[in-house]
């Protein structure tokens, strides 16, 4: 049988490596990628923690569910924006996105 | 070791090899294409945790919806199909110093608690994981509120996003 820990830093790992994505990534769309990557490392997070507990209360795939569908309208939106960005000034770099910059 | 522990193991390697892939591969598509690979792998770990639900939603959302959604929104937004210059930014290492404490951090914390070596609860054969999902996402005792308010929040995000993206006349 597989111990809990395993599931856990499994899922801590996967968070490290989506969060170095969404600092370091020039591109916007790659950082909405890293945060993609975050989101499913909580999901495993949710639902290994579901399983290990009390299988019988559900309550860990409900968030896992909604997990899903935030992450659905924020990538909905992230890429809408991206993409109106790259029409009115032609980049997706995210230093070069500096409008509201002092 | 047993066979679930040498499948745990093969898919944490194919989940954080494809994950590092995301995160330094300069061609975008190609971070595309390897994110689907982690949600694969995250696929399969939900079928392991007998999640079977969810580990359906994570193929035919994530790899269905949102991974096709980021290869199109790449393809909208590429001058040439060559992307050029560092896919990362000057200040990289301090990320990954702060990705790696990150790590540390949270291995530090759980090495504190007690609960870590804790084996997963035999499943009675009778008991229905789907059903009682359903039961909880639509019965007014738990969470049938939450689950309205995310159907309010697609639509919104929806309209928004349509909203966002829209080219009005005039603009080039």
């Amino acid at each position: 049988m597989i111990p809990l820990w395993w599931y856990l830093i499994l899922s801590a790992a996967l968070f490290s490596i989506g969060l170095f994505g969404a600092l370091a990534r020039k591109n916007a769309v790659a950082i909405l990628l890293g945060i993609e990557l975050m989101l499913n490392a909580v999901n495993i997070n949710l639902v290994s923690f579901w399983r290990y507990n009390d299988p019988t209360r559900i309550d860990g795939q409900v968030f896992a569910i909604i997990v899903f569908a935030v992450a659905a309208a924020e990538v909905a939106v992230g890429l809408a924006l991206v993409i109106s960005v790259y029409r009115r000034r032609n980049t997706v770099v995210a230093d070069e996105i500096d409008l509201m910059k002092w | 070791m047993t066979v679930a522990q040498i499948i745990f193991l093969i898919t944490a390697a194919v989940i954080l090899g494809s994950a590092a892939m995301v995160v330094t591969t300069r061609n975008l598509v190609h971070a595309a294409l390897w994110l689907i690979v982690t949600l694969f792998g995250a696929a399969v770990l939900f079928a392991m945790l007998n999640a079977g639900f969810i580990a359906v939603v994570q193929v035919v959302v994530y790899i269905g919806a949102i991974a096709i959604l980021f290869i199109f929104a790449v393809m909208l937004t590429r001058r040439e199909m060559n992307d050029t210059g560092p896919g990362l930014n000057k200040g990289w290492w301090l990320s990954a110093v702060t990705s790696a404490l990150t790590f540390g951090g949270l291995v530090w914390l759980l090495q504190g608690w007690d609960g870590l070596s804790k084996v997963a609860p035999a499943l009675g054969s009778e008991f229905d994981a789907i059903g009682a999902l359903a039961n909880a996402l639509v019965s007014p005792e738990a969470y049938v509120l939450p689950f309205e308010v995310a159907s309010v929040l697609l639509l919104a995000a929806l309209v928004g996003a349509v909203y966002i993206a829209f080219q009005r006349k005039g603009e080039e």
